[in-house]
């Protein structure tokens, strides 16, 4: 069975700065930070001191609901700073490089020779389990849940992406591995999109739903694929994982190590060079935009424009992320921005904005509100980019009023706080979006579980 | 130092005074404000609520200025006698003196309807430490385009206190409310002082000072202030013909009058995606298949000439739309997002019965022949219900697809 998907409601949001296909070697990172707020609602408990010497792979916390689940060091040196917020939350753990790297063998395995308690075992003591997201609720997956399908999205059509298909090139065998191994995890199958036009290392692999997608951003998103596949519904469990953490997965069943390796695009309008660079999970920011900047007044994001985290230069690239971006603050007025003809801007509506005419224009953006926060008034603009069986404004309002059965009605199980990226984007009256749902999916956590 | 930093420096002296919100709302009139995205996404799409009730405004001018116009052209035709073979670029109607006695009476009546109600919500945003939303600049354009043009300001002045406190502000502000606010100033207006907002005498401006010259003494002749619809409701034949009523020469609303203005400001609010096509559309089609269905009546002759509703019903079904203020409030009122539907399928059912209902009122209530006024009202109040039915299908299915799943 293989199912193609189409989508129409979208919306590409061109912008100046794409990756060129070159890759080279990011600045070796002196420190490497691993962050709880990168694995959300885990609370984390400290295997290591101020001091401690660990190798690559040794556990730095792990789960206080579930102390199977580790959280490993990507790099062997030592712990040389805590830093504690209120309550003494954890907010970072640093981890200074040694010269020398040090693995932790966790052992070669067949993934075909394996049951799936093993294999969830496994990958829970190997550090590997927090690439596993779940939805409901998107957050790492629940190990004792079996999913009934689990879905990868080789497919990345947010702005500025990495292309899966060049940063995994190659690296077949790893994949190959390790959705052995995921396929052992579902009572399903395992779903994965490429692009329509794509020339991905996933189509000749085995134990997979090839699925190509094609359409506008969000197609790439693995909530859009999930809803067109096999929607969630209440009680059922889909888990999600990005293509390069199988790469990690796949490495260490194949070589028993735990290499934390991967390929980082450095994207936006801001960039000087914009191309790819092999970096570690936790470098710091600095170690990949050192000097490859233009201009001061920059904000610099792990992740994608729509969905990713702000980052100071002291900080490290996300967990999850495969993508650094870089673009203009807008923290500057505009005389009369509200009346005048908008040609450099991107916008749905063709209220004295034209980037209708100009369909293929590529756009440097910055990070200005482009006016103020206000109440819901506009409305029908939501459905034109949100291409889920869902209602938009409904479930953002139920969330901020809280009212749990409304929620779980409206489809609160099927979204993640990314599947609105767009509508926050061309919402009218600023409304913050991701954090309305996220804020959402927490209380339904909370109260339902 | 330019305007920019002036601006910027005094933001940081009223920053958390009472004055930071009518502060706020003077900077922002000029200056896009600097604020930067601080989460989720970290770019936003062009379109702010002032570029887009801006876009609503736009089109309202060109009939704000043809009102202006026409208030003097009707009343120096009620006392001149109607120009024949009127062309829309007739020096009859374009001249200074229509311009001036229209002037002279419609800006007042903008003024007033500016001042109170942004007095009010700047006041209510004060208060409520919000900024000032931008829901009144429509609002308060619509306001002088809906309403008898010798309305006195003082009327006006309650009415919009009314509309604006009890139709919005109670409910939270903008983007809260449930019935259109310019609707309820006008419904306030007609409830509370029903001889100044329907009959004979209101429509044309001196109509109602020359009647009461008359009672006093005055040897003048009569100045008639009637509408084509109040003339139909009682059982007279149109005497104005389709060009005039295309264009807009009529007597009626300072806004309603020339639907040529207000179908190309329809077309720019669909155009620009500001307003609802389906909204538009669907009103229109519900006037014309309720037009049809009384011309069926009459055609059946299941009703005779002396019947009190025979004008109207004979009406042909698409001059519903020339005459009276459907057309405006279809395009202007009807499509307000906050009081509409929300979604797209409640907005073809909101927009057809909306159409539907104001014909059907305009032919069984003589004493009061505009319909579009009370039938988009009612709707505002039945919209969150059509919603309601139309979200539930939504949540149906997604409990059909869990049954199926599970069975």
């Amino acid at each position: 069975m293989s199912q193609d998907i189409q989508i129409k409601k979208g919306l590409d949001i061109k912008l100046k700065g794409n990756a060129e296909k070159v890759t080279e070697n990011a600045i070796s990172s002196n420190v490497y930070t691993l962050k709880p707020e990168d694995f959300h609602s885990i609370i984390p408990k400290l295997s290591v001191k101020v001091g401690s010497k660990v190798k690559t792979g040794d556990t730095v916390f792990y789960n206080k609901a579930n102390e199977n689940m580790k959280f490993l060091s990507p790099i062997s040196g030592e712990v040389v700073d805590i830093i504690r917020g209120e309550k003494r939350k954890i907010l970072a753990v640093k981890i200074s490089a040694d010269n020398e790297q040090q693995f932790v063998d966790f052992g070669v395995k067949d993934p075909k020779a394996m049951k799936a308690e093993e294999l969830k075992s496994h990958l829970l003591a190997a550090g590997c389990w927090p690439f596993i997201k779940q939805r409901p609720y998107d957050v790492i997956a629940n190990p004792a849940n079996t999913p009934k399908a689990i879905f990868v999205s080789a497919y990345a059509s947010a702005p500025l992406a990495a292309e899966y298909d060049y940063v995994l090139a190659g690296k077949e065998k790893e994949l190959q591995v390790a959705l052995t191994a995921l396929s052992k995890l579902t009572s399903g199958s395992v779903h994965v999109s490429v692009g329509k036009n794509s020339n991905s290392p996933f189509a000749g692999l085995d134990n997979i739903n090839l699925h190509k997608v094609s359409g506008p951003h969000p197609s790439g998103n693995v909530g859009t694929q999930i809803a067109k596949i096999d929607p969630v519904n209440k009680g059922e469990t889909v888990w999600t994982i990005n293509p390069q953490d199988l790469v990690i997965i796949g490495e260490l069943l194949l070589t028993g190590k735990f290499n934390s390796e991967r390929i980082v695009a450095l994207v936006g309008s801001s960039v000087s060079a914009p191309k790819y660079y092999k970096t570690k999970i936790g470098a710091s920011i600095s170690s990949i935009v050192e000097g490859k900047l233009k201009g001061d007044n920059n904000r610099l994001i792990s992740g994608n424009v729509l969905t990713g985290r702000t980052k100071s230069l002291k900080d490290n690239l996300g967990y999850y992320d495969n993508i650094v971006s870089v673009i203009p603050e807008g923290n500057d007025y505009e005389l009369f921005g509200w009346t005048m003809p908008v040609f450099n801007k991107l916008s749905i509506s063709r209220a004295i904005t034209f980037s209708w005419l100009f369909p293929n224009k590529k756009y440097d953006l910055n990070t200005n509100t482009n006016g103020e926060h206000r109440a819901f008034v506009v409305t029908g603009n939501y459905e034109e980019v949100f291409p889920l069986d869902i209602f938009p404004m409904q479930i953002l309002k139920a969330c901020m009023y809280q009212d749990l059965d409304e929620m779980e009605q409206l489809g609160m199980y099927e979204v993640a706080p990314e599947d609105f990226a767009l509508t926050e984007f061309v919402c009218v009256s600023k409304q913050p979006h991701q954090e309305i749902i996220r804020k959402g999916l927490d209380l339904m956590l909370k109260e339902i579980g | 130092m330019g305007l920019k930093e002036n601006l910027h420096n005094i933001k940081g002296k009223v920053n958390g005074t009472k004055w930071q919100t009518m502060f706020g709302a003077v900077h922002t009139l000029f200056y896009t404000p600097n604020e930067t995205t601080h989460s989720g996404g970290h770019l936003r799409g062009a379109d702010d609520l002032k570029r887009t009730m801006m876009n609503v405004v736009l089109p309202l001018i060109p009939i704000f200025i043809f009102g202006m116009f026409n208030v003097g052209f009707q009343h120096n035709a009620a006392i001149n006698g109607f120009p024949e073979g009127m062309s829309f670029f007739s020096p009859e109607f374009w001249n200074f003196e229509n311009f001036s006695l229209g002037a002279m009476k419609l800006l007042p009546l903008l003024i007033v309807s500016y001042v109170v109600g942004l007095g009010i919500e700047i006041f209510f945003a004060t208060i409520n430490n919000h900024e000032v939303e931008e829901g009144y600049f429509v609002t308060g354009m619509l306001v002088p385009l809906i309403i008898p043009i010798d309305t006195p300001l003082w009327m006006l002045t309650v009415a919009i206190i009314f509309g604006v406190v009890i139709g919005k502000e109670i409910f939270g502000g903008t983007g809260m409310n449930i019935l259109n606010p310019a609707l309820t100033i006008r419904a306030f207006l007609f409830f509370a002082y029903p001889t100044w907002m329907s009959g004979d005498k209101v429509w044309v401006t001196g109509a109602v000072e020359r009647t009461n010259e008359i009672v006093a003494g005055a040897n003048l002749d009569a100045i008639s202030g009637e509408t084509i619809l109040g003339g139909l409701a009682q059982g007279n034949q149109l005497a104005y013909s389709v060009s005039d009523m295309f264009l807009g020469f009529i007597p009626g609303s300072v806004g309603e009058t020339s639907t040529l203005l207000i179908l190309l400001g329809g077309l720019y609010l669909i155009y620009t995606k500001v307003a609802s096509w389906r909204i538009i559309i669907s009103s229109v089609i519900g006037a014309l298949v309720m037009g049809l269905i009384f011309n069926g009546v009459v055609d059946l002759g299941w009703i005779n000439e002396g019947s009190k509703f025979y004008s109207l019903m004979s009406t042909e079904f698409w001059h519903h739309l020339l005459i009276g203020g459907l057309a405006f409030g279809i395009v202007f009122m009807a499509t307000d997002p906050v009081t509409a539907s929300q979604t797209n399928k409640g907005k073809w059912i909101y927009g057809f019965l909306i159409g539907f209902i104001s014909v059907m009122i305009r032919v069984f209530n003589p004493a009061y022949p505009e319909g579009v006024m009370l039938a988009i009202l009612l709707m505002n109040v039945f919209s969150p219900t059509i919603d309601h039915y139309v979200v539930q299908g939504n949540v149906k299915r997604r409990l059909k697809r869990l049954k199926a799943k599970t069975a």
